[in-house]
């Protein structure tokens, strides 16, 4: 008995040190500098304690107050655009048309495509004698300034779902190959329709894979900044000055206790939505049993 | 029956031509950078003019390029080793950091996949939920310990911390945790160690896997903008991913050519991993 015990703490030891470089790397660039930020957040740059005034600083300040409003503006947009679209056309490929694994394979191009390298035909796409704008003029609509007015939205969401939707595709058919064939063959029997079977099976069945599929959306959105920056650089139209945006600018005057407390609301902010995904996603479960 | 299997083939002709355009959208900008790359200086001028001065002239796309010269790639190439120097420097920091990342995340992944040991959960817990956040918010955290190591302004401000991405970490004891636990009891009663048992059981069994986390981890890399504009301090240090925006206006030839340039990489990995590259985000996820 003794032996096995120690055979198990050996075991464990070694998890350990395997997990180590992790350890190690995750304090030492992550943890230890976030607590003592946080330690330092309730004091001002002076070294008095400031309670939560720095937070109410950061809070009340308008152009924190704008980037955060276009960031959760920009996801609550992009989000469910991209995971219906995504689910429309992972339907399509599911249904085994000639071709699928081609579809499948060119949909993930735009992810592997580096954005700075494409960067001037969007410059040229959208610029104001650009082709969409020529294009429009065809329809008699007048020029619009996508860049350099409060279009530069859209075209930040249009290139959020050009780059990703080929990720959430990827994700929804493996998970749409999950589901058992023996329920469509049950529903066959009764003669459904097709509407009936998505209703019935195929979307109650990917539901668990939601879950993952918005978190995965909601974490790639910020990543959007990349396509902002290099399209707008750093001060962009207002309308796409997001809190990435906010945190660079504030880097260049390195105002710290300001970043550190941005990053602190923004971290708690993600973490409480990754939670109520998390919760919801236990409700369905539980719902569906 | 027959009018069933009619509207079949419709709905069918349908869904295909909605995904042979939604195809195009997806490569005409590839497509457009390297038919661009081949124009002439004089023929760029008069097809992007606008774009060039700044005003709001109509640009002239045309899909043949009316006179198509090696002009651009012979600048890159030959007169200008500044854009080459960039590529190679670029490619160096990539690869650094996938070596790195491939090294921790296979010898993490072991741990965390096949052993149990106290707060082994809140350890993974945390790595996935730093592999969600925003990159500036870990940059925030790394700033003043790369500070105080002195690298700031050096490569291995971009390296060292990228090594420890969450993101393979995760990937990796994901992938791991695949290889069936059976096998790795087989070696152990054969008296391997647990060396051993990585580089010869683990690895070797999630070929694909590491394959999937060297393309995601590539690209992520090669495509980086968040940390070099903040971590590097002179703007000729910047990555051809950053480097790209700020010479797109004044020289329009030679920025198609750069362009072209930049994708080679991404477009080689691409075409011998894209299989890995799927396995590997349908494997980076969890139910």
């Amino acid at each position: 008995m003794r032996t096995k015990s120690t055979l198990g703490k050996r075991e464990a030891l070694s998890g350990f040190l395997f997990t180590l470089p992790t350890i190690v790397g995750t304090c030492l660039f992550f943890l230890i500098p976030f607590i003592i930020n946080i330690f330092k957040s309730f004091f001002t740059s002076g070294g008095s304690f400031a309670g939560l005034g720095n937070y109410i600083e950061i809070i009340r300040n308008k152009v924190f107050q704008l980037a955060a409003w276009n960031t959760i503006k920009f996801m609550l947009v992009c989000v469910p655009l991209i995971v219906a679209f995504s689910l429309i056309i992972a339907l399509f490929l599911y249904k085994k048309l000639a071709g699928a694994h081609f579809f499948r394979t060119v949909f993930v191009f735009p992810l592997v495509l580096p954005v700075a390298s494409v960067i001037l035909f969007f410059n040229i796409l959208f610029a104001e004698g650009g082709i969409v704008n020529s294009l429009l003029s065809c329809f008699r609509i007048p020029a619009v300034d996508w860049l350099n007015s409060s279009a530069s939205f859209f075209v930040l969401v249009f290139l959020y779902i050009w780059k990703n939707c080929g990720y959430n595709i990827i994700l929804f058919l493996a998970a749409l190959n999950s589901i058992s064939k023996e329920y469509y063959e049950a529903l066959r029997l009764d003669s459904a329709s097709t509407w009936k079977a998505l209703w019935h099976v195929t979307l109650p069945m990917i539901t668990p894979h939601l879950f993952f599929i918005f978190v995965i959306s909601v974490t790639n959105s910020f990543k959007a900044f990349r396509e902002a920056y290099i399209l707008c650089g750093n001060y962009p139209n207002r309308d796409i000055y997001m809190l990435q945006h906010y945190i660079n600018n504030n880097f260049q005057t390195l105002n710290y206790t300001r970043l550190s407390v941005a990053t602190i609301l923004i971290f708690l902010l993600i973490f409480m939505l990754i939670l109520v995904l998390f919760k919801l996603k236990n409700k369905a479960e539980e719902h569906n049993l | 029956m027959k009018v069933g299997r009619k509207k079949g083939i419709g709905v069918n002709i349908i869904i295909e031509s909605v995904l042979v355009i939604t195809v195009i959208v997806l490569l005409f900008p590839v497509l457009f950078m390297v038919i661009n790359s081949f124009l002439g200086s004089k023929e760029i001028l008069s097809s992007y003019g606008g774009i060039l001065s700044g005003s709001n002239l109509q640009v002239h796309f045309h899909l043949i390029p009316e006179e198509a010269t090696l002009e651009g790639y012979g600048e890159v190439f030959l007169m200008t080793p500044a854009y080459l120097i960039k590529f190679w420097s670029s490619l160096f920091l990539s690869v650094s950091i996938v070596l790195g990342q491939v090294m921790v995340s296979c010898i993490s992944g072991y741990g965390l996949a096949k052993f149990h040991f106290p707060m082994k959960n809140e350890i993974f817990y945390l790595v996935i939920i730093l592999m969600m956040m925003p990159t500036q918010v870990l940059m925030v955290s790394q700033y003043p310990v790369l500070s105080s190591m002195g690298l700031i302004g050096s490569y291995f401000a971009l390296i060292l911390p990228g090594a420890f991405a969450a993101f393979g970490i995760f990937l990796m004891t994901q992938v791991f945790s695949y290889v069936p636990n059976e096998i790795l009891e087989a070696a152990k009663i054969d008296g391997a160690g647990h060396f051993q048992i990585l580089l010869r059981i683990m690895i070797p069994c999630s070929n694909m896997g590491i394959a999937s986390l060297v393309i995601l981890s590539f690209i992520d890399n090669w495509n980086m903008v968040e940390q070099p504009i903040v971590f590097l301090k002179e703007s000729y240090q910047y990555p051809l991913s950053v480097f790209l925006s700020s010479i797109n206006t004044n020289r329009l030839d030679l920025a198609f050519v750069c362009g072209v340039l930049t994708i080679v990489p991404a477009m080689i990995l691409y075409l011998f991993l894209k299989d890995a590259l799927i396995l590997g985000i349908e494997n980076a996820s969890f139910k």
